[in-house]
């Protein structure tokens, strides 16, 4: 595949399990070599869409190109999948679990075995290797499926929620080995409902609420779509500067809080400085993504990512 | 295609390697020995008891000419009538006062006899009771008028029977030929529903680990179906190699005749165990192809279960079709149950134990093997339509992703 060819590409992709449309006429693009974050709430359609981007169902409507592929699995020993339910065979070694996962992807079995063996001793379950799965922790078998995942050096890789399940710890490992194999050339594709992670690792987004492309694009674009946050603290409690806050602003603990004016900082530092506001403290913020998130895709999909990230 | 095959292996070398080196095949390989087992056992007691309760025995009170006569007569008559249970003679030298003698013998406390028969070969007579069930009396007149008989002149017994032993005659052979056909077609039929049955479940551990998921991402569901199939396949002739090797050996051991007494199939053993071989092979592709797709569409093992008694019902249809192919293979009925996929192997081997042309096992055997194909196919396609993709049951495939 050349470099320039898009890793993956969909269409208007409709997915309707019986009466209910579960993704209605998504489009993305994922450059090749890039890290993909797909945003989104629990049931806005994040695993329906990857599901149909890899092939393992059929969307109602609509096309996808994975690695230059109209045929999804032709393209299956090129790609890595980490599925949100993660599943293995409960007696199966982690080594045999690894060495299996590669060898449906092409691997030759012995390659998988010499591979899982140096994988698990780099992610410190060297002493696990040859033990049953059902005898490993959770987080060991998130660890063993993901290596499973990676052992044949796919190109384009692809984490359902990742992130889910793994403590604080686990959590920052997987973050780095993620840019670990971006930096080593492959392009990451993941969903998530956890804007932190997408925030940190992501240079495209798709956020995806209610089965629709809320957005397409760089992370910087979702967050240029707001306006810098000011945050205000002034000693005169009334005065004509009053007139240069804009009507919008809220009072959160004694700051006021608005959106900078188009005209941008100067004619504002001016007609607080020319109307005795006293400023105690001025703060110019760039919006995080979650503001931007809560933007593009509105407060009742941020308030369920919310509640996805407590649980 | 060759992705297909060999993605289909690395999914059957799964499967074989996690049921072969399991506990449990252990108990699978040994569990339908356990029937051969009692059997040898009940027969040993039965032996026993059969011992014990050997046919009756007459005291014959006559001189030495006379039950030699009637002894040699017997045992005519026993490898004439084989197997007829016939009553066993005990000499008694004849004493002066037969009346007493025979009062003696027939008191409690005597010898254990069921009668006497006395007065030779000249004025004979039973005194005694009948076994009931055997006539005594009858056997008796037979074995004396046998005895007399030997005693005569050549020239009253008149010119003895002239024996010209040909090869089997046509009708014999026809009707031999028919048992093996029903045996080859029992023992087809008994391996399938035996070892087919456990295809019906195959799919449920991937769909219970979820494994299912990273396999359907990887390899084509066809590849799926057609490993399992195959590993299956691979584990149920392992066991039917030593199940046959038991059975043999059981046969050499406990028949007289051995495997002997079986009637030579029409196309020679060598073709017809290739064929058996091969029709169980397809039998077990064809049944088992339809039961993974069945089973495949189950979630739950109690779905499984409550499957698995139409399908059993199902396959003893087929069987009573195939059933009807003995004795006439080319009848419309035979020909209509051999182009019907899924009784054709068992209608197949009956042929081949009755007729001895081979080329219609070519073309059957090619006709089968399309025909596990396009249900392997039909199978694949409805897993992907209604278990992966859509409807408001199927657990975690068919929720709306998240």
């Amino acid at each position: 595949m050349q470099r320039d060819l898009p890793a993956v590409e969909a269409t208007a992709l409709v997915k309707d399990f019986g009466e209910t449309r579960a993704v209605d006429g998504i489009s993305l693009v994922v450059p090749t070599g890039a890290i993909y974050g797909v945003l989104g709430p629990n049931g806005a359609g994040k695993t329906t869409t990857l599901r149909m981007l890899l092939g393992i169902i059929d969307p109602s409507s609509g096309s996808r190109r994975l690695l230059g592929r109209e045929r999804p699995i032709e393209a299956a020993h090129e790609v890595g999948y980490l599925p949100e339910e993660r599943g293995l065979y409960p007696a199966m070694t982690a080594r045999e679990a690894i060495a299996f996962m590669g060898a449906l992807r092409g691997l030759p079995i012995a390659d998988g075995r010499r591979r899982a063996d140096g994988l698990l001793a780099a992610h410190g379950l060297g002493d696990w290797a040859r033990k049953p799965i059902r005898t490993l922790s959770k987080g060991m078998a998130q660890t063993v499926q993901l290596l499973g995942t990676l052992v044949h050096k796919p190109r384009l890789i692809v984490l359902d929620e990742p992130f889910s399940g793994l403590d604080a710890i686990n959590q920052a490992r997987l973050e780095a080995l993620i840019r670990g194999e971006a930096a080593a050339g492959a392009t990451i594709l993941f969903s998530t409902h956890v804007i932190a992670h997408a925030e940190r690792l992501c240079e495209r987004i798709a956020i995806i609420a209610g089965g629709r492309l809320a957005f397409e694009g760089l992370v910087d674009e979702a967050r240029s779509r707001l306006r810098p946050v000011v945050r205000l603290r002034t000693r005169a409690s009334d005065g004509p500067w009053r007139a240069a806050i804009p009507p919008a602003a809220r009072l959160d603990a004694g700051e006021y809080v608005f959106a900078l004016p188009e005209g941008g900082p100067e004619p504002l530092l001016k007609a607080l400085i020319d109307g005795g506001a006293g400023i105690e403290t001025l703060a110019i913020e760039r919006p995080g993504l979650h503001d931007a998130f809560v933007a593009i895709a509105g407060e009742a999909a941020a308030a369920a990512m919310g509640q996805g990230q407590a649980s | 295609m060759r992705e297909l095959i060999r993605a289909a292996f690395v999914i059957g070398r799964r499967d074989f390697a996690a049921t072969v080196f399991s506990k449990a095949f252990l108990l699978f390989l040994l569990g339908p020995l356990f029937p051969v087992l009692m059997g040898v056992l009940f027969g040993a007691i039965g032996g026993r008891v059969a011992a014990a309760a050997e046919q009756p025995m007459v005291a014959v009170v006559a001189d030495t000419r006379d039950y030699e006569a009637l002894t040699g007569a017997r045992e005519r008559l026993a490898e004439a009538f084989a197997g007829a249970p016939l009553v066993r003679l005990r000499r008694i030298q004849p004493e002066p006062d037969a009346e007493r003698q025979r009062a003696a013998l027939l008191a409690p406390g005597g010898p254990a006899v069921l009668g006497v028969l006395d007065g030779g070969l000249g004025r004979p007579r039973y005194t005694g009771s009948i076994q009931p069930g055997a006539d005594t009396a009858a056997q008796l007149r037979l074995i004396i008028e046998e005895a007399r008989r030997s005693q005569a002149s050549d020239a009253q017994r008149g010119a003895p029977l002239e024996l010209s032993i040909a090869a089997r005659s046509t009708g014999a052979m026809a009707s031999h030929r028919a048992l093996t056909a029903q045996a080859g077609q029992m023992i087809l039929f008994l391996l399938t529903i035996l070892l087919a049955g456990m295809l019906l479940s195959q799919l449920i551990e991937e769909k219970s680990s979820k494994v299912i998921e990273v396999l359907a991402a990887a390899v084509p569901i066809d590849s799926i179906f057609l490993g399992k199939l195959m590993a299956m396949l691979l584990m149920s002739l392992i066991g039917i190699v030593v199940w046959t090797g038991a059975g043999a050996a059981a046969i050499g051991l406990w028949s007289d005749r051995g495997v002997g007494g079986i009637a030579p199939p029409a196309v020679g053993w060598p073709a017809f165990l290739a064929l058996c071989f091969l029709y169980f092979a397809m039998s077990y592709l064809l049944l088992g192809s339809v039961f993974l797709a069945i089973g495949a569409q189950a979630s739950t093992v109690r779905e499984v279960q409550t499957l698995s008694m139409p399908v059993t019902m199902a396959q003893v249809v087929i069987f009573a079709l195939a059933a009807t192919a003995i004795g006439s293979p080319d009848s419309p009925a035979a020909l209509a149950a051999a182009a019907f996929p899924l009784s054709s192997p068992y209608v197949m081997i009956a042929r081949a134990a009755e007729l001895p042309q081979l080329w219609p096992h070519a073309t059957a055997l090619a006709w089968q093997l399309a025909w596990v194909l396009l249900i392997l196919r039909i199978g694949a396609g409805l897993f992907r339509r209604s278990v992966l993709n859509s409807g408001p049951r199927r657990s975690f495939w068919k929720r709306r992703g998240a």
